[in-house]
């Protein structure tokens, strides 16, 4: 349990080594690189973003490329993908995928323009049949549509955006001019009448001065018969469409070269974040220089490692007191699960403990309390073990929160057999509905908090004060430690006195032991002990919580608000209620729905709704309870828990490491 | 014959689900919104913001758990309802802290909720203390809903 403790690492080789050692650090991921020194005049650093710009531009071509291939060849994915993490590829294999790059990269070219060349051939298909539909009315038609006229006349073909019987449209015609036209109508609708007009050549340009005032539009041009036209647009629509899906084959035929495009997409991701890291080191002209970070249980092999294969200098010292040391948590199986917890707090700040073994425990005992349901925690348990069996490559983060959920499970199981939950009362109301035997029913090992919720009520408030003294005695522990002992007497101790003096108290009298219905009161006696217990922690507090102040009036001032703080250790105390209350929500909506499900009796029809309302809403309760007993763990924990003794601020340790999406590249040493 | 006390009590424990669940579906369904703008830009945040737009609908829940213990102890799920006024009054009033509490609290947690979102949205690393903003106020309506819940169960035992 502990936070690990760093090193500072300098790694100094040859230029001609660069490459090769980056390439190792990587795989390793064992050290985390920091900016390297101010510029001088033998070392600089050497501006290479543009070369990480261009790796993660052909990264995301690969990326682009994956996508169509997607879309053409889905990829089967079992249900359990989101949990697979990535393949592990040794260093032989990376090799010799990478030895296809160039071959690779003219597939993904050769994708993204099929998908290009699709996608315009797409846009112009929309376009094709609208000109279909516009030669519609015209199929009758047996002259080209850009026909002009005769020597003597002139042809005027196209529509009005109404329906114009012939008679009118002449009549509408002889109002606006004098030229005789001669009028045949093609097709008439009620959204447009199309017209063959001929008119004498001297004509033209009254005649078309007239029609234009009645809406008069144009057909479209083509040079041989609309039949013949929209034959021809027909044939075209139909070769563009077998093109498409001819190169559509032609993607889906490349599928068998997928995981070399992902492949593609990780090796330049990780050119790109080696070049992210090249960019801080600094280089001579023949020398080049890695500063960071690295934990210092991984020190000696590393060592080893790197003078084995290349020559460098190596050399590996303590971080000095006043340096931004990155965090890194390691703990025993049991704890490591809550590790994700705790760095969603915050990491240990500088000569912080690491909170994380303490709080494993209180977690998944709470998180137990609050679902508190036999068969929720049998099937989180399964669950879990499943995904964890079927994915052996899981990444560490997953792996960590399945591993928590799984014990959040046990403890889960554990809890719904002390109060006798087990998909709420489905054994009792199973056996009623269906075998006529009321008598049957899981019995808690230790009492039903819905027909005892006080008892509930007292044991979530004990629980609270047990959870809340441990914190200040991480507090007293962190600070023994290091060597603070008057300050562990302040700040831990006369809260112990106060906190506890009062609640001892409370136990001596006969009011608070009726409401909370208790079986024992505390003898006076005790209560007299409890008060000066009490009394001298508050003296202490009063006089110690000021402490910085010279002024002895600021002072006392401050310790009488220091102890005002005894409400929040109430406030604290009376959050725990959330364990009854969420466990009750719990078991009572596991009742509704077994209620709501056995409405039909043991009859078959009633089976069948059983069975339904059964699985939709003990799995509708499972999904809603599990996540507020998440949400309300992590509330204890970070609110009522840690702000006993924690203040986190730490910086994550970050290594420069293999970040990819497919594939991890792993090296022994 | 009329029996007030029964009207009382269930008007209690229709309220306390009526003014919860509206409480709870107008903060979700703000949440929701909220969480969608998110996953249009960053669709790999879905399950975070989900976590967080679920989060103002507990208090629906808790005013179901009202309404329904509510239901069982004056006999309307089956056995006597024969409840006095007096009775029926005070099952009435134990209901309201769950239903004014529960109605309000959840429309302010889903105001947090939505700036939570916002953070998460801007910084998914976070996630862990985005979610404690509108945990905290749930706080209340857990405090409403204990002392709905005992003075529900306090209640039935005694002899008016």
């Amino acid at each position: 349990m502990a936070v690990v403790s760093m090193k500072k690492a300098l790694i100094c080789g040859m230029k001609k080594d660069r490459g090769a050692v980056l390439d190792f650090l990587q795989r390793q991921g064992a050290v985390e690189v920091s900016a390297g020194m101010e510029d001088d005049a033998v070392f600089q650093k050497k501006d290479v973003l543009s070369y990480k710009a261009a790796d993660e531009k052909k990264a995301s071509q690969a990326q682009q490329a994956l996508e169509v291939l997607n879309r053409y060849a889905p990829e089967k994915k079992g249900l359990l993908a989101a949990f697979a993490g990535r393949e592990i590829i040794s260093v032989d294999q990376y090799e010799k995928m990478g030895s296809q790059r160039e071959e690779t990269a003219a597939v993904i070219e050769r994708i993204l323009t099929l998908a290009k060349e699709i996608g315009e051939k797409r846009g112009v298909l929309p376009k094709l049949e609208q000109q279909m539909e516009e030669l519609v009315p015209w199929s009758s038609f047996d002259l080209p549509l850009d026909f002009q006229g005769t020597k003597s006349t002139r042809a005027l073909i196209g529509s009005f955006p109404e329906q114009i019987s012939q008679e009118e449209l002449s009549r509408l015609l002889a109002e606006r001019t004098e030229a005789p036209v001669e009028l045949t109508e093609v097709s008439s609708s009620k959204v447009q009448s199309c017209y063959f007009l001929l008119c004498g050549r001297q004509d033209f340009q009254t005649v078309d001065e007239a029609l234009k005032g009645l809406g008069f539009e144009k057909a479209p041009s083509s040079s041989v018969t609309p039949a013949r036209r929209r034959q021809e647009l027909e044939e075209e629509y139909r070769r563009i469409r077998e093109e498409i899906s001819g190169q559509e084959k032609e993607i889906a035929g490349l599928a068998s070269q997928r995981e070399q495009i992902k492949f593609q997409m990780d090796y330049y991701l990780m050119q790109a974040e080696e070049y992210e890291v090249l960019n801080r080191l600094s280089q001579s002209r023949n020398v080049f220089l890695i500063t960071g970070y690295i934990p210092a249980d991984r020190v000696p092999a590393m060592e080893q490692a790197l003078n084995q294969r290349f020559e460098v200098y190596t050399e590996f010292s303590d971080p000095g007191e006043d340096e931004d040391v990155p965090v890194l948590l390691h703990n025993n199986k049991f704890a490591e699960p809550v590790e994700g917890i705790v760095e969603g707090y915050s990491l240990p700040g500088k000569g912080e403990l690491d909170p994380t073994a303490v709080t494993a425990p209180f977690y998944y005992l709470l998180f137990g309390l609050m679902l508190s349901d036999a068969a929720y925690g049998i099937i989180l348990i399964i669950a879990c073990a499943v995904a964890m069996k079927k994915c052996p490559n899981m990444e560490a983060g997953m792996k960590k929160t399945l591993r928590m959920f799984l014990y959040c499970g046990i403890s889960t199981t554990f809890w719904g057999f002390m109060f006798g939950s087990f998909f709420g009362d489905a054994v009792n109301v199973i056996a009623t509905t269906f075998f006529n035997r009321p008598d049957i029913r899981l019995a808690p090992l230790w009492f039903e908090p819905v027909s005892l919720p006080m008892k509930m009520l007292v044991f979530s408030f004990s629980f609270g004060i047990i959870h809340l003294f441990t914190g200040l005695a991480v507090k007293l522990y962190t600070q023994v430690k290091s060597g603070a002992f008057a300050d562990a007497v302040y700040d831990v101790i006369f809260w112990y006195m106060f906190v506890g003096g009062c609640i001892v108290y409370l136990l001596t009298m006969p009011m608070i032991t009726n409401m909370l219905e208790l079986t024992f009161t505390l003898p006076a006696v005790i209560g007299v002990g409890a008060a000066v217990v009490a009394v001298a922690g508050f003296v202490g507090v009063v006089l110690t919580s000021g402490r910085e102040s010279r002024n002895w009036g600021k002072r006392l001032l401050k310790g009488v608000y220091g102890a005002y703080g005894i409400t929040s250790y109430l406030s604290d105390i009376l959050s725990y209620s959330r364990l009854l209350a969420l466990g009750l929500a719990t078991s009572v909506i596991s009742t509704v729905f077994n209620q709501l499900g056995s409405m039909l009796r043991g009859t078959i029809p009633g089976a069948i709704l059983f069975i339904l309302v059964f699985l939709i809403g003990h799995a509708l309760n499972l999904a809603i309870n599990a996540m507020g007993a998440y949400v309300h763990t992590n509330r204890l924990q970070y609110v009522e828990f840690f702000g006993k003794f924690y203040d986190g601020g730490g910086r994550k340790f970050q290594p420069f490491a293999v970040h990819t999406k497919y594939y991890n590249v792993k090296e022994d040493i | 014959m009329l029996n007030i006390g029964v009207i009382l009590a269930l008007l209690g424990a229709v309220l306390a689900a009526l003014c919860a669940g509206i409480g709870s579906s107008i903060g979700v369904g703000m949440a929701g919104e909220a969480a969608a703008g998110v996953v249009t830009e960053d669709p790999a945040q879905f399950s975070k913001v989900l976590l967080l737009q679920l989060l103002p609908g507990t208090q629906g829940i808790y005013g179901l758990l009202i309404g329904f213990v509510t239901l069982t102890q004056i006999g309307i799920m089956g056995g006597s309802s024969d409840i006095s006024v007096i009775k029926g009054m005070l099952y009435l009033v134990a209901c309201l802290p769950m239903a004014f509490v529960g109605y309000k609290s959840a429309i302010r947690q889903a105001q947090a909720s939505v700036a939570s979102i916002g953070l998460v949205a801007k910084r998914p690393d976070q996630f862990g203390k985005a979610m404690i903003f509108p945990a905290m106020v749930e706080t209340y309506a857990i405090l409403a809903l204990l002392i709905s819940i005992l003075a529900i169960f306090g209640i039935g035992g005694l002899a008016i």
